[in-house]
C-alpha cells in the first residue's frame, strides 16, 4: 500500500515535471509558438476554443465507441467460432495473423472508396483495427481451456453451449478483457487516422485543418484532448477487467469485494 | 445397522462393459489401453479398481462416462448404450478441477445447473433449498463456513473435498472415482473414506473407485477388481465381506490385511516387465 501510493505520486510528479520541463524550456529557448507552442498556451487555447473543438471530441469518442462495439461483437463471435475447435484454430490461425500484420492504415483509402468520405469509413477503420487482438485472445482463452473441465462437464451430459457458457466463455473472460483496453486503444487510433484522412468531423480534422492553417496552438490542443480520451479509455476498461477477472490474478481484493 | 456386504445376487446389471477394446492414437503409434475387457456392475455396489500404474483403469471410468468412445464392444449404463441413458453421473478426478472463477459454493452446486431435474428449478432455487444442500454437503466434508472462498484460497486436501461434494451434490446414480484420495495425507483420507461410506449407505448409487491404495480399496470396496497392463485386462475379482459400517480398525484384522496382501502380490505380477518399452 505504501509502496504503491509512494509509485503514485512518483508518476504523478514525472507527468508534471513533464510539463514543467517543457514549459520552462520554450520559455528559456525563447521557442515560438508556430514551432512548439508552451504547455500554459496550449491550454489557454483549449479554454478559449472549446465550444469550437466540443462537437469535434464528441465526434471522435462517438464514432471509436461504435467501431469498438462493432469490433466487440464481431470480434467475440469471430472468436468463438475459431476458438470452439481445435482444427479451425489451427486452419484459421495463420490467415489471421497475415490479416493483422497488415498495416490497417492502408484500408482507410478503400472504405472511402466504397462508402465516401465521412463517419462510415472512420467507424469501420475503428472497428478493423480493434477486431484482431480481440479475435485472437478470444480464440486463445477457448482454444486452451483445460479439458479437465470441459470432461466435468461432459461428465454431467452438459451440451456444448452448456460448456460454452459456464466454462469456456469465463475462462476466456481474462482474455477478453486484457484485448478490450488494448482493442479500444487501437479502435481510437484507427478513428483519428480516418478523420484525418477523409473526413470533415472529428479532432482529427480539426488538427489537418488547423495545421494547414498553422495554428499551431490548436493542433496542440486538439492532440491533448486526443491524450486525455485515451487515456480515459485506457483507465476505464483496465477497471472493468480489474473488477471482472480477479480471479485470474489471485487478488484478494476481488474476493473481498 | 448391517448393510449387506454386497449387493443381493441377481441384482440388476447397471454397469456393463462387452468385449471391450480401447486403443489410443492412430495408425504407427498405437496403445492398446484396454483389451477384450468384460465387466458387470450391479446396481448400487461399489466396485474399486486396482492395478499397476498406466493398466487402464483410467481409460474404464472414461469409457463408462461416455468421455470416450470404445474402439471396439459395447459399453451399457442402465440397459442403454453409454450417452443415451438418462442417468445422473457425478465424477471425482485426482486433481480437484475446480473452476477458478467460482466460489466453492458455485463450483459445488454446478451440477444442480446443468442436470436435469435440478436444471429445470435451479433459478428458482439456487438461494434457497439448493444453497442450504450445498452448505449442508460442505459442512459434512468439514468446509463449513468456506462456501463464499474461491479456490485458490484454499489447501489442495480443501479443494479436493469441495471436488468430492460436487461429485455427489445432485445425488448421482452412477458415481465415478478417480483416486480421488489420492493427494491427500493419511488423516484426511481416512476422515473421507469414513464420509464416502456413510454417503454410500444412505444413497446407495453405483460406485466405480480407481485407486493404488490396496487398504482403501478394502476398507471402501463391495468387490474389488485387478487390472494387469499391456494388454490392460481385468485378472482378478474379488467380493469383500467385511460388514459395514467399517471403522479404521478393520484394517488391523487379519483378513483384512490378508486381502490387501494377496492383491499387492496380484499387482506386483500384473505389471509390465521395467524394460518392456511401449
Ligand atoms: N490420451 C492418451 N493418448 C495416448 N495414450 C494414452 C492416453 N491416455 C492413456 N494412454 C495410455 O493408455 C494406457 C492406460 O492409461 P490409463 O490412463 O487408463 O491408465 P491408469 O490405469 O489410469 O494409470 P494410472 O494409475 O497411472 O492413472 C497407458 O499405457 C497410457 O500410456
Ligand atoms: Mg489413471
Amino acid at each position: 500500500m505504501n509502496a504503491q501510493f509512494r509509485r503514485r505520486i512518483a508518476s504523478a510528479a514525472l507527468i508534471i515535471g513533464f510539463f514543467v520541463a517543457w514549459e520552462l524550456l520554450c520559455l528559456a529557448f525563447n521557442v515560438k509558438d508556430i514551432v512548439l507552442p508552451r504547455p500554459s498556451q496550449i491550454i489557454v487555447t483549449l479554454i478559449e476554443r472549446i465550444p469550437a473543438i466540443w462537437p469535434h471530441a464528441v465526434q471522435t469518442l462517438y464514432t471509436t465507441l461504435v467501431g469498438f462495439a462493432l469490433g466487440i461483437a464481431f470480434g467475440v463471435l469471430i472468436g468463438v467460432v475459431i476458438g470452439s475447435s481445435r482444427l479451425a484454430y489451427d486452419v484459421a490461425y495463420p490467415l489471421l495473423v497475415g490479416f493483422s500484420s497488415i498495416p490497417k492504415v492502408a484500408v482507410v483509402p478503400i472504405f472511402v472508396l466504397w462508402f465516401g468520405a465521412g463517419t462510415v469509413p472512420a467507424v469501420l477503420t475503428a472497428m478493423i483495427l480493434c477486431i484482431f487482438p480481440i479475435v485472437v485472445n478470444v480464440a486463445t482463452g477457448l482454444a486452451t481451456t483445460e479439458p479437465e473441465l470441459e470432461d466435468v462437464m461432459r461428465a454431467l451430459k452438459a451440451s456444448k453451449l452448456d460448456i460454452l457458457l459456464n466454462v469456456g466463455l469465463p475462462r476466456t473472460m481474462p482474455y477478453f478483457f486484457a484485448s478490450l483496453k488494448v482493442a479500444v486503444t487501437q479502435a481510437f487510433v484507427g478513428t483519428v487516422i480516418a478523420e484525418t484522412v477523409a473526413s470533415n468531423r472529428g479532432i482529427g480534422n480539426l488538427m489537418m485543418i488547423a495545421s494547414s492553417s498553422f495554428d499551431v496552438p490548436l493542433v496542440f490542443a486538439g492532440l491533448l484532448i486526443l491524450a486525455a480520451l485515451g487515456v480515459a479509455l485506457y483507465v476505464i476498461f483496465s477497471f472493468i477487467e480489474m473488477r471482472v477477472t480477479g480471479w485470474a490474478r489471485r487478488k484478494d481484493e476481488f474476493a473481498l469485494g | 445397522m448391517l448393510a449387506p456386504p454386497s449387493a443381493p445376487p441377481h441384482a440388476e446389471t447397471y454397469v456393463a462393459l462387452e468385449r471391450v477394446t480401447h486403443t489410443y492414437g492412430r495408425d504407427d503409434r498405437q496403445v492398446k489401453a484396454l483389451d477384450e475387457t468384460n465387466l458387470k456392475i450391479d446396481k448400487g455396489d461399489f466396485i474399486a479398481l486396482v492395478g499397476p500404474s498406466g493398466c487402464g483403469k483410467s481409460t474404464i471410468l472414461k469409457l463408462v462416462t461416455g468421455l470416450l468412445t470404445a474402439s471396439s464392444g459395447y459399453v451399457f449404463v442402465a440397459g442403454r448404450e453409454v450417452g443415451a441413458e438418462p442417468v445422473r453421473v457425478g465424477i471425482a478426478f485426482q486433481n480437484p478441477t475446480l473452476l477458478p472463477w467460482l466460489t466453492l459454493r458455485d463450483n459445488v452446486m454446478l451440477p444442480l445447473k446443468i442436470v436435469p431435474p435440478f436444471r429445470q428449478e435451479y433459478h428458482a432455487k439456487r438461494r434457497t433449498e439448493f444453497r442450504d444442500r450445498v452448505d449442508a454437503l460442505l459442512d459434512q466434508v468439514g468446509l463449513g463456513g468456506f462456501g463464499s472462498k474461491y479456490p485458490w484460497q484454499l489447501s489442495g486436501g480443501m479443494m479436493q473435498r469441495a471436488s468430492l461434494c460436487r461429485a455427489l451434490v445432485h445425488e448421482p446414480q452412477l458415481l465415478m472415482l478417480d483416486e480421488p484420495f489420492g493427494a491427500l495425507d493419511q488423516f484426511t483420507r481416512e476422515e473421507l473414506w469414513a464420509i464416502m461410506q456413510e454417503l454410500w449407505i444412505a444413497h446407495r448409487p453405483t460406485v466405480l473407485l480407481v485407486t493404488h491404495d490396496l487398504k482403501e480399496a478394502a476398507y471402501l470396496a463391495n468387490r474389488i477388481c485387478v487390472m494387469q497392463a499391456r494388454p490392460g485386462r481385468i485378472i482378478d475379482d474379488t467380493i469383500v465381506l467385511f460388514p459395514r459400517p467399517r471403522t479404521i480398525a478393520i484394517s488391523f484384522d487379519p483378513r483384512f490385511v490378508a486381502l490387501t496382501q494377496r492383491l499387492r502380490e496380484l499387482i506386483v505380477v500384473a505389471s509390465p516387465p521395467k524394460d518392456s518399452n511401449p
